[in-house]
């Protein structure tokens, strides 16, 4: 393929991982900020041939995890009203609620259907005046434009049969608290390259100031993870700790600017809780008031919903880089992609699942 | 019954809340749930010696020879796809859980579920198909039978076909056959039926130049029959669920390890390109003319020249060996040199949200 395979050359890993091994005169602790790039790591065994050099602790960057478990109850009792046929990308199918998931209420007869794009859902809403299509909008910055051009789309089109359930969150927000929490061990960043695509990075300056943590914007392939990995080992050697990007093949510093116009005319910053970490002020997205018929619950009547979170599930920790999956009481024992607990071990971007479906064999657990 | 080997599954979990009281579609993924579905609600009440092998095929004795006995059901949506139909499907994947059993197919049976509506130059197509394909694998359809439900009771057409064969004593490859010092083989590029299907099947906007590989595999059987006899230790043919889930249940029925290299596996460009954007894994993705082998690592260059003398096995390649280590599991070196276990899926693969 071409534009990905010259990113995943053996030759050129080899070359970056003794490069690494050479500068750092310590093992640093870094923390990759997306789901997509944990999963590289672990799927390359990348933290592996690291050891010793590179500690990799796993960000909160997977939309699946973080999205709050009243929210994913909410969609769970939308979804079971007969007059609502409820879309979401493939990876929310599976993530347990309070009770159940979109598959078992699938099973049970409710209208749950996987859509590639949110624009497939305000598509279908006109195709299907007599039903009330709802989306479940979730994930960082990096889906925010679509969803907005959805809920723009919708509106353009007229549709009443439409809306959606926001359960958007920012970044810099959660990197700040990692930063700010008692425990924390991060030294260093690699930011999420698809986020700051939309972004830019100027965000990332403050915080970099403030804490003195080096942030290197970092691409999804093992060469990009490998270098980003570099540039951050090299700020810390040097005592440097400033913003840079490796990913410049994608990454501008202002960002894609019509997109974040796009975002700032449909959504505005809002309080949002993150599954396992809690509320942290201004950190997610939620519909602007002139949107407000496109939001679901308000749409719905959605109170009274009651969370219950397993007792024995540590995701919180493991998305705050405190407690690495495997060593989480609960992993490949009560839980496990089969019988999940908690996100982390559903998603595709959870570093849970990571751990369990690529790295079982080095953990040496029972099978 | 083709679902797989149970012992792969064998986690066992306090079953938390999450636990299921019906049908979902993941049951029917060949991944852990399809393996959980046969245990827990199947082979308690069939459950007998024959069945509990669990192979493609079952043999049989009857009078004094051997007899293959293979049953499939076949639901793809949408119906015609590039490469091929639900007809010759049914008729290819029946007749390949037989040849990999070691068996020369002999008979078809072919059991149509219609629904009300379905138009007669689709049916035509697929009958012709079928047709067509068992006159290419030498055998009949020696019986059949239709029923027609109301419309909205079936996707179109569903079509069951069950099969016999012969089986001989001298050549008698099974997924508990294989042992530490084989190669692993596959007989040509792996993923284009499952991306042509989800390609024909529509929802997404991309286009990939991408035919199923839909063939019966007796052909790509004989010569390496001919060639190797009894040296052919294991033959699967990874359907649902992908070589990785294929390989799992060869490496727990025979209790080995099985070790991949990342760079040796033949992917199409178009299959890579298709899973990179949806998050798919291509070991996952089905296939329906591909067959693995697994032989003594000396008659390596046998095995491949004998693939590779048919059309449908010119990219045959070794992609990895059995070992004594890590029993059960299947692991892949990655070509950057870390190493990760490919496990068996615990339901679909799902797209990915960003």
């Amino acid at each position: 393929m071409k534009y990905l395979n010259e990113y995943r050359d053996p030759v050129l890993a080899r070359r970056l991982i003794e490069q690494i091994r050479r500068e750092a005169t310590r093992p640093w602790v870094l923390m990759e900020v997306c789901g997509g790039q944990t999963h590289t790591i672990v799927r390359q065994g990348l933290d592996a041939l690291l050891e010793g050099a590179v500690e990799m602790v796993h960000g909160p960057g997977c939309p699946v995890c973080v999205t709050p478990l009243e929210q994913i109850d909410r969609a769970l009792a939308l979804a079971a009203r007969p007059d609502v046929v409820f879309t979401s990308f493939g990876d929310m199918l599976r993530v347990p609620g309070s009770e159940c998931d979109l598959h078992q209420i699938r099973a049970r007869g409710g209208n749950v259907r996987i859509v590639y794009s949110p624009l497939d859902a305000v598509e279908l809403a006109r195709r299907t005046p007599d039903r009330h299509v709802v989306f479940f909008a979730v994930g960082f910055e990096t889906t925010a434009p679509a969803n907005a051009m959805a809920v723009w789309r919708a509106r353009e089109l007229g549709l009443d049969n439409f809306s959606v359930l926001v359960s958007h969150v920012t970044v810099p927000p959660a990197m700040t608290a990692i930063l700010e929490s008692s425990d924390n061990r991060v030294q260093g960043f690699l930011a999420a390259g698809h986020v700051c695509t939309v972004m830019g990075w100027t965000e990332y300056e403050p915080i970099a100031a403030r804490y003195r943590v080096p942030i290197v914007v970092t691409g999804f392939e093992p060469l990009d993870l490998l270098e980003g990995m570099l540039l951050a080992v090299r700020q810390l050697e040097q005592g440097r700790h400033e913003v840079e990007n490796q990913y410049v093949r994608s990454v501008r510093r202002d960002g894609n600017q019509p997109a974040q116009e796009l975002i700032s005319q449909v959504f505005e910053l809002v309080d949002r809780s993150w599954r396992g970490i809690g509320a942290i002020p201004r950190s997610g997205l939620g519909l602007r008031e002139e949107f407000a018929r496109y939001d679901a619950e308000r749409r719905f009547a959605l109170d009274g919903i009651r969370t219950v979170e397993p007792a024995e599930c540590r995701a919180g920790d493991v998305l705050r880089g405190v407690l690495k999956p495997m060593d989480c009481p609960a992993f490949g024992r009560l839980c496990t992609p089969e019988h999940p607990l908690g996100a982390p071990m559903v998603s595709s971007e959870g570093a849970c699942a990571a751990y369990y479906n690529y790295g079982r064999f080095r953990a040496s657990l029972p099978v | 019954m083709s679902t797989d080997t149970l012992a792969a599954g064998g986690l066992t979990c306090p079953a938390p809340a999450t636990d299921v009281d019906r049908i979902q579609l993941g049951h029917g993924s060949g991944g852990k749930m399809s393996a959980a579905l046969l245990r827990d609600r199947f082979l308690p009440h069939l459950g007998n010696p024959t069945l509990a092998q669990l192979g493609d095929a079952a043999v049989l004795a009857v009078g004094g020879a051997s007899l293959a006995l293979s049953t499939d059901t076949f639901v793809v949506h949408p119906l015609e796809f590039p490469g091929g139909n639900i007809g010759d499907l049914a008729v290819n994947g029946t007749l390949n859980d037989l040849a990999m059993m070691g068996a020369r197919p002999q008979a078809l049976s072919a059991g149509f579920v219609l629904e009300e509506g379905l138009p007669f130059d689709v049916l035509d197509r697929v009958v012709r198909a079928m047709g067509r394909a068992a006159r290419t694998a030498g055998v009949i359809v020696a019986t059949g039978d239709t029923k027609v439900v109301e419309r909205g009771k079936a996707d179109g057409l569903y079509v069951n076909t069950s099969g016999i064969g012969l089986v001989s004593a001298e050549f008698r490859p099974a997924p508990d056959q294989a042992r530490p010092g084989d190669v692993v083989l596959v007989s040509g590029p792996l993923g284009r039926h499952g991306i042509a299907v989800l390609a024909a099947r529509g929802g997404i906007d991309f286009e990939v130049d991408l035919e199923s590989d839909s063939a019966y595999l007796g052909p790509l059987v004989e010569r390496l029959r001919e060639a190797l006899g009894p040296d052919v230790h294991t033959l699967r043919d990874p359907t649902r669920g992908g070589l990785a889930s294929t390989l799992n249940e060869i490496a727990a029925a025979s209790d080995v390890g099985i070790a991949l290299r990342e760079g040796t596996i033949p992917i199409p460009e178009a299959v890579a390109g298709a899973c990179e954007m949806l998050g798919f894994d291509p070991l996952y993705v089905a296939n329906e003319g591909v067959l693995a082998a697994f032989v003594p690592a000396a008659r390596a260059g046998d095995a491949l020249a004998a693939l590779r003398s048919h059309p449908l096995g010119q990219h045959a390649a070794v992609i990895g060996r059995v070992v004594a280590d890590h029993r059960g599991m299947v692991v892949l070196e990655t070509g950057i040199g870390g190493t990760r276990i490919v496990d068996l899926l615990p339901g679909d693969q799902l797209p990915r949200i960003c």
